[in-house]
This record gives C-alpha cells, structure tokens and sequence, in this order.
C-alpha cells in the first residue's frame, strides 16, 4: 500500500526516535494511518517553519519507506519541498495555496498511480536526476538538486547527514560523511573536494557489518583512482553488486523486490560519498532497481538471483561490450588510410576502435594528447603501442603546434546531455574549440548507456573537484606549490569533468548509429519508450 | 759577473707581464682583447640559457646586457666614421643573434642602436632627414645618392653623440616595467577575474601595481611541462591577491567566469601576432569564442621586425624528457614526443596591446616599428 501524501524523493528524514527496525506490515500501515491523521490536523497549522513541514512528511515517510513502491515520488518532486535550498522563500508562502498545493499534488498523484500500477520503482538515489515521466505525459518535471552539488548550502548538508544517519540499523553510522579537504575556489564552493589521502573507509567503524566488503574495496578503488573511465566504474560496479546479490538472503518476512532495494541504498550512498557517480553508473543503478522491483514476489529466492545475475550480465555485455563493437563497426568506415587521428587521454572506447581499426589493416597514425595532473594519455599510449600502432605523444599546451597535422580527432565521452553537450575529461572541450578553429573534424564516440536527461551549459554548476594536491609538482628540486595551503589567498583547482558546446561536435558515433549532438533527447525519448 | 746575470734577471722580470700577455691574451690592443672576451663571454651566457627549461634571466635583462654591450663596442672598438661603425654592429648583432636565434630581444637592440646612429649621423650632417626614413617612390626617383656612402664622413662628435644615446636608451629600457604597471589601474576594475598563463614579470608586476588599490581574482593557468604559473602564482598571492591554479586543460572550462585575459609575450612580431609560451593560442582562441578581450603586456624592445611565416625556425624545442620522462622507458622508443616552446598567436585574437608608450591596437604596430627600426637593418 502505498502512501500518497506529499511523498517527497526520501532525502529527508528525521529520526523521531524511532529506528528503522524490521516492522511488522501491520504496524507499518498503523502507523502510517496515525502519520497521515497527525499531518491533516498539522495542516491548518501555518506557523511552523518548512523544516518542521519536511519533518512531517519525513516522518511519513521513515517506517513506510520499506514498503515504499508508490510512483509518486516520480511526479512529486515540488519545487517547494524538494530543494532546501528553497526553505526559507518556501515558508513565508501565504497558508492557502500551501494547501492547495497539497490537495492538487495528491490529486495528480491518484491519477498517476492509477495509471502506473503495474510499475514500480526502487527507492532512492543519492546522486541521479530525476527519473523522468512516462513518454505519454509530458509532465513538467522539475529535478531535484543532486546533493554533490550543494556543498555551499548548510541545509543540505545536513539533510545528508540525517539521509546517512537513517540508513543505519541497530544504531551503527555505517556511511560516514566525508569532510571537505583544503580551500576552495570561490567559484566552486559548492562542491565538494575530498583528499585522496583521507579515505572515507578510515572513518567506518568496525564492525561494519552493513556494507558489503566487496562495496567497501570497490568505494576505495574508486576514491583512490584505481578504477578511473565510466565504463571500466560501471562494470566493476554491476560486478560488485553481482557478488552482494550472490551473497544477500532475504530476511524472514521480507520481499525480495523490495528488500534487496533497500538493502543497495546505503552501499550507493556509502559509493556516491567516496565518489560522486557518474552518468553511466547512475543510468546502471536505476536498471538494476527496476529489474530487482519487476521481480514477481511468488519467485523464489535462488530463481531471483539467478535470474538478477543473468540480467546484470545480459545488461554488461549488451550496453557496454556489444556496443562498443558496434561503434567500432561505424567508426571503422570513418577512418581512411593515411588518416592522422588525435585523441585525448584514455578513452576504453577509442583505443577500442583504433585498435580494431588497425586490425582491419587500415594505415594511420595516431597522436596522443595528454594533459596533467592524470596524465591519462600514458596508459593509453601503452595500450596502442603494444598493438603496433605509430603514435606521437604532446601535452595539451602543444595543441596548436600539432593541430595542422591532424585530419580527425577522436574523443570518448564521459555522459551525453540531453541539450547536446558533451560532458567528457576537463580539456575536451578545448580540444574540440581548438580543432574547429583549424576545420578539423570531431567524432564523439558514446554509448546510449550514458546519456542523461540532464542539461547544463557550463562546467561550473555540476562538476567534481578532484584533490587539489595532484596539481604540485617538483621540477628541477623546487617544488613551489609545496605550501600552498598556508598561504591564504592561494586556491588549487583540479577540475575533473567540463562540458564542451554542441556546436564544437561534428558527429557522435553511437551503437544506434551515427547522430548529430543535437539528436540525443530524441534517443532518450525513444528509450524511454522502449522501456 | 754579477751585474750581467743581475740586469738579465731584471730584464726577464719586466718582460715577464708583456710576455704572459703575449702567451694568453690574443695580440691587439688591451682595449680590444678586453672587448672581445666580453662579446664572448656574452654569446656564450645566450647559449646556454637558451638550453634551460624556460628563460633563466628575463628578456628585460638581455635587452640591457645587450645595450651596454654594444654602447662598449661604440666606445671601445676602433671605427672612423658612421659606415665603420655601423658593419661593426650589425657584424657582432648577427654573431649574437645566432648565438639564439629565439632570444629576438639582442637582435632587437642591435637594431635600435643602428638606428641611433643613422640619426644621430644626420643630425651631425645637419639635415633633417629623420622623417624621411622610409624609402617613398619620390625618393627613389629624385635621390641621386644612395644614402649607404653617406655614412663615410667622419665627425668628431659622433662618438659621444651616440654613446650619449645609448644612455637614453638604457634609461628607458629600465623603466619600462614601470611604465607599464602605472597603465595597470587603467584597465582593471575591482572583483575582477583575471586570467593569465606561464610567468611574465611585465604581468606580475602589472597586477600587482593594480593590486595596490583594487581588489580582483586571478586564475593562473600552470603551462606544462614547466609549470611557471606556479611561481606567478605563489609571488602573487604573497601579495595578498587571491589566486588559483588551474591546470592547462581547464582552460575552456573556466573561461567563461573569466573578465579579461593578460598575458605577456616572448615577442611581438611585425604583423601584431605574437610568438608566446605554449598554450597561448588555445588562450586567446577561448577568450575570443567567449568575446573576452585579451591584452598583451609587451614593452616595446620586444617588438621584432619578423614575420611569422618562417615555419622552420619559428618554433623551438625542448627536451621530450620534459614531455614523456625517460621513466616510460618501454614506449619511449617506439614515440615521437614533441615539446615545442613557443605558439604563435595571430593578431586577430588580440584587443589591445600595453607597452611602455601606451596602449595600442595590434593593427597599429607596423607604424611602431618604423618608428624604432629603419628598414634596411630588418636583415642584419
């Protein structure tokens, strides 16, 4: 059963002494019904701050959260409760229309539920968008802040410390919230910018039951940069979760659809704290809670996870592997012989194509640009090395001495917007400027795996800041950056991801074909369908 | 006996001195061997700092090196008139500009001191040609005379004449740092953000006269592989200017917070481009896409009469150890690694150009150079 009022996206909760123990179904629905009746009574009440609204519905929400399949939080998102950010403008709104407010809300939520019953949707997600309406309504969906991108806002965060204080059971923290290392630039205070030396496993606290520890090594390979490029995070995140299902048995009185989903919120909030997720794994994680939630509850427990085994493989090999053979496949007939390709840093899937290119004897060469502090152009020297291929290898401040020798450029692609930006590794974009100036095609090679429905046109509002100490360095004995955090007006900015302008992008090769950039909502419409 | 074996003794000893001289310095005047083992000590110094990562002396330095080096050569070597004079010059300024071909600032004042003399030569004629300078088609058709044998007759004033106008030369190249930092206030407003890339004294020094009075952000993009911006960065923010390092690739990224972008240059070229670190054009390429006008602080002794269409000698290298450190050993020889030096800017991406006489448009810079170099000493 599903609860309708106001169910906000459950980031907010405030544990009004109750811990979220194994409820019964019946003591579930009671006190659901006390909730709603205590609510109605509050609803007359205007004095109360927006805080104490959301500690309200918080309340609703906390022990029916285990039972929660109720579509609404789809629609539900209103502007005024969903962000905090919002509060304060929230709370001086005249009683009225906070009330009719409500009653539409409620209202729009029967109509959607009725019209979604056979779907049901996971619970949470930390750091994804929105999930988007049925292709048949076009609902204006207004998304809720991501909380990696509200650093700035002391309302946030502590709505994040209550979401990680409630995913706890018997009282153990078990995802700690990381602090913030070193000063930040101005411009970006309000994301966060963690030290790659302060790991957030050194504040778990033993024992940590909780978290799976295939989770917890793969959260550290993740903060420590051992697993770097959003294929290579993806797929070792369906494996993590491969093992965790392998391992999971579901308690007495549990659904498996249901349980297991709330079993992966606190592993992915646990993840997203290590580091921000990506697109791709964003886009991962919701298939999986959908296909866990489509499990039909007469199932049994071994046929359930076999069949979620077979599914998260089936989703690897279709979404990642065969379709990087199929870009390979288009990509191939875009390179002709004597062709001198740049590409930049490593990308999984452009050191794919080169290398099946060359396999299918085409004659190129290659060059190689590589910017610091990753440095990732190394790696994928070696790897096109090792195959044969004839590369150059410059830094990114030597692009335009390279450039007139360039006759197409190859970029990989971290996330595909729905406004037809490309969100790719910080230089990308100044590659593609660069190569536009001097008529230089650009071939954007993406799998439909990672487009999002977000938009955004620059890199500032959402981005991930990466440590700022990778930026020192020692040449020639002197390290001048060595103190930079006691000099006070002096800030490091290591920007991990930028978004580079439609205009910018002759191509993008897809497993679907080969699209202009502006074509990407139209594939996200047709998935959606699809779906 | 004793007296002879005496005045033998005495003898040898006061040859001795003469006859070192004669064993280690070259024959020729003190004077001469004096000058010489300067000019070579110099060539030497250019080459070597030319195989450093970056410049180990600015560009300001060797500007006035180089002027106090020919102002001895003026007033030590032996010469008769202007003619003498000048294929000295240009003999020793063409010896030190292939000493490095990169460093155009020696090139630059050899120039300037060329033309010093052909004024002051005829200022000593008494005519005033100075205007004339150029070669006009009223020129060429009613001046019998080439000016070349022009340069033959001898004044005795000359010589101080010229040396006195070195000195005036080298009074100015001190001040123009200052000269273009009293321009700073011009042309930053407060809560500025202010971009630059690589190490400019000419920009540090004009920031932070700025600095002075009004409040601003600066971004310093590092320009790899010999991240300079770290120094810029640290001495400006020991000025209590708040900075921040960005690495090359975020250029684009940020550029579109950025209010203005200040850069300094190796060399202003003759058609108003420039010749500048590596990095620079993708600079001025973002700031153009975003219309964020971009300035160049350059004092004028860098102001050199090449084009830019000599591909081959235009670009210098350094070491790809720099660029891919000989710790991948595996793959190092299977790669080509470039590390070029310098970028070339065309002038179309440039709004303004400071120097020490203010500020100018790239399109008016072939009119300053006429100013500062005559037309047949663009070849030395």
């Amino acid at each position: 059963m599903a609860d309708s009022d106001g169910r906000q996206v459950d980031s907010i909760n405030h544990s009004t002494g109750k811990i979220c123990k194994e409820l019964t179904k019946e003591e579930k629905q009671r006190l659901r019904k006390e909730k709603k009746q205590h609510k109605k009574n509050k609803k007359d009440d205007r004095g109360p701050p927006e805080k104490e609204k959301e500690k309200e519905k918080a309340s609703v929400l906390a022990p029916s959260k285990p039972a929660t399949q109720s579509p609404a939080h789809k629609a539900a998102p209103v502007p005024v409760n969903a962000s905090a950010s919002e509060s304060p403008v929230a709370a001086e709104k005249p009683a009225k229309s906070k009330a009719e407010q409500r009653a539409e809300r409620r209202a729009r939520q029967d109509t959607e539920r009725a019209s979604k019953q056979g779907k049901k949707e996971g619970g949470q997600q930390s750091a994804s968008s929105k999930p988007k309406a049925t292709p048949n309504e076009l609902q204006p969906v207004v998304k809720r802040l991501p909380e990696h991108i509200q650093v700035d806002d002391p309302a946030a965060l502590k709505k994040l410390a209550k979401k990680l204080e409630r995913q706890q059971v018997r009282q153990i923290n078990i995802v700690p919230l990381r602090s913030d290392y070193g000063y930040k630039v101005s411009l970006f205070s309000h994301l966060h910018q963690y030290s790659r030396k302060n790991p957030p496993t050194q504040q778990i606290s033993i024992p940590a039951t909780v978290i799976h520890p295939s989770i917890v090594r793969l959260g550290l390979q993740y903060s420590q940069g051992i697993i770097a490029g959003s294929n290579a995070r993806s797929v070792a995140l369906l494996h993590a979760f491969k093992q965790v299902i392998q391992d999971y048995s579901t308690p007495p009185n549990e659904e498996l659809s249901r349980d297991l989903v709330n079993k992966l919120s606190p592993y992915i909030s646990f993840l997203s704290q290590c580091r921000p997720l990506s697109a791709s794994m964003g886009n991962a994680i919701k298939h999986i809670k959908k296909e866990i939630s489509n499990i039909p509850s007469q199932c049994k427990e071994e046929e359930a996870k076999r069949r979620l085994q077979e599914c998260i493989d089936s989703y690897i090999n279709e979404k990642i592997i065969l379709a990087s053979e199929a870009i390979s496949k288009y990509a191939i007939e875009k390179i002709s012989d004597g062709d001198v390709i740049l590409v930049y840093g490593c990308s999984s899937l452009v050191n794919h194509i080169l290398c099946e290119a060359f396999e299918k004897q085409r004659k190129f060469r290659v060059i190689v640009v590589d910017s610091r502090p990753r440095l990732e152009g190394r790696e994928a020297l070696r790897r096109l090395v090792k195959k044969g291929i004839r590369c150059t290898y410059v830094l990114i401040s030597a692009l335009s001495y390279i450039l007139p020798e360039v006759s197409k450029v190859f970029l990989g692609a971290h996330a595909l917007l729905a406004n037809g930006y490309v969100m790719s590794r910080v230089g990308t974009s100044q590659i593609a400027l660069v190569a536009k100036a001097y008529n230089v095609p650009v071939l954007v090679c993406c799998e439909t795996y990672k487009f999002c429905e977000r938009v955004q046109t620059d890199s500032f509002v959402s981005n991930e800041l990466d440590d700022p100490d990778d930026l020192i360095v020692t040449r020639n004995g002197k390290t001048h950056l060595e103190n930079w955090q006691t000099v006070k007006s002096l800030g490091l900015l290591n920007l991990v991801y930028d978004v580079t302008p439609p205009d910018f992008v002759d191509l993008v090769i897809t497993d679907l074909g080969m699209i202009p950039c502006t074509s990407v909502p139209v594939v996200l419409r047709v998935k959606n369908v699809d779906q | 006996m004793p007296s002879l074996l005496h005045q033998f003794w005495v003898d040898l000893l006061q040859d001795l001195p003469r006859f070192t001289e004669t064993l280690v310095k070259m024959p020729g005047a003190d004077k001469e061997t004096d000058l010489s083992e300067r000019i070579e000590s110099f060539l030497s110094e250019l080459k070597r700092c030319g195989s450093g990562a970056g410049s180990l002396r600015g560009s300001a330095e060797t500007a006035r090196e180089t002027t106090a080096l020919l102002r001895r050569i003026t007033a030590q070597a032996r010469w008769g008139n202007a003619g003498d004079l000048m294929e000295i010059i240009r003999k020793e300024g063409r010896r030190m500009t292939a000493a490095q071909p990169s460093e155009t600032t020696v090139g630059n004042m050899v120039r300037r001191v060329l033309k010093i003399i052909r004024e002051e030569y005829a200022r000593s004629r008494g005519s005033t040609e100075e205007a004339d300078q150029q070669e006009s088609l009223h020129k060429l058709l009613t001046s019998g005379g080439s000016s070349e044998d022009n340069f033959r007759q001898h004044f005795a004033h000359l010589k101080a004449n010229v040396i006195e106008a070195i000195n005036e030369l080298l009074t100015e190249l001190e001040g123009t740092t200052d000269n273009i930092s009293m321009q700073a206030l011009e042309h930053i407003h407060s809560n500025e953000v202010i971009m630059t890339i690589g190490r400019s004294r000419t920009v540090e020094a004009f920031l932070k006269d700025a600095a002075r009075k009004r409040k601003f952000h600066v971004m310093v993009a590092e320009c790899a592989p010999f991240c300079q911006g770290h120094e810029m960065a640290t001495s400006l923010s020991k000025e209590d200017i708040e900075t921040t390092v960005i690495p090359d690739a975020a250029i684009f990224a940020v550029m579109s917070r950025v209010n203005k972008v200040i850069i300094g240059t190796q060399t202003v070229l003759a058609n108003g481009g420039l010749r500048a670190v590596n990095g620079t054009h993708t600079l001025a390429l973002a700031a153009k896409h975003h219309s964020t006008p971009l300035i160049v602080c350059a004092p004028m002794f860098k102001l050199s009469p090449q084009f830019p269409n000599e591909e081959d000698t235009f670009h210098k290298f350094v070491s790809p150890h720099e660029v891919l450190p000989f710790t991948e050993g595996e793959i190092l020889s299977k790669v080509n690694a470039h590390g070029p030096v310098f970028d070339y800017v065309p002038p179309e991406l440039i709004t303004l150009f400071i120097s020490n006489i203010g500020g100018n448009a790239p399109s008016y810079i072939y009119r300053l150079m006429s100013e500062l170099y005559h037309p047949e000493d663009h070849e030395l």
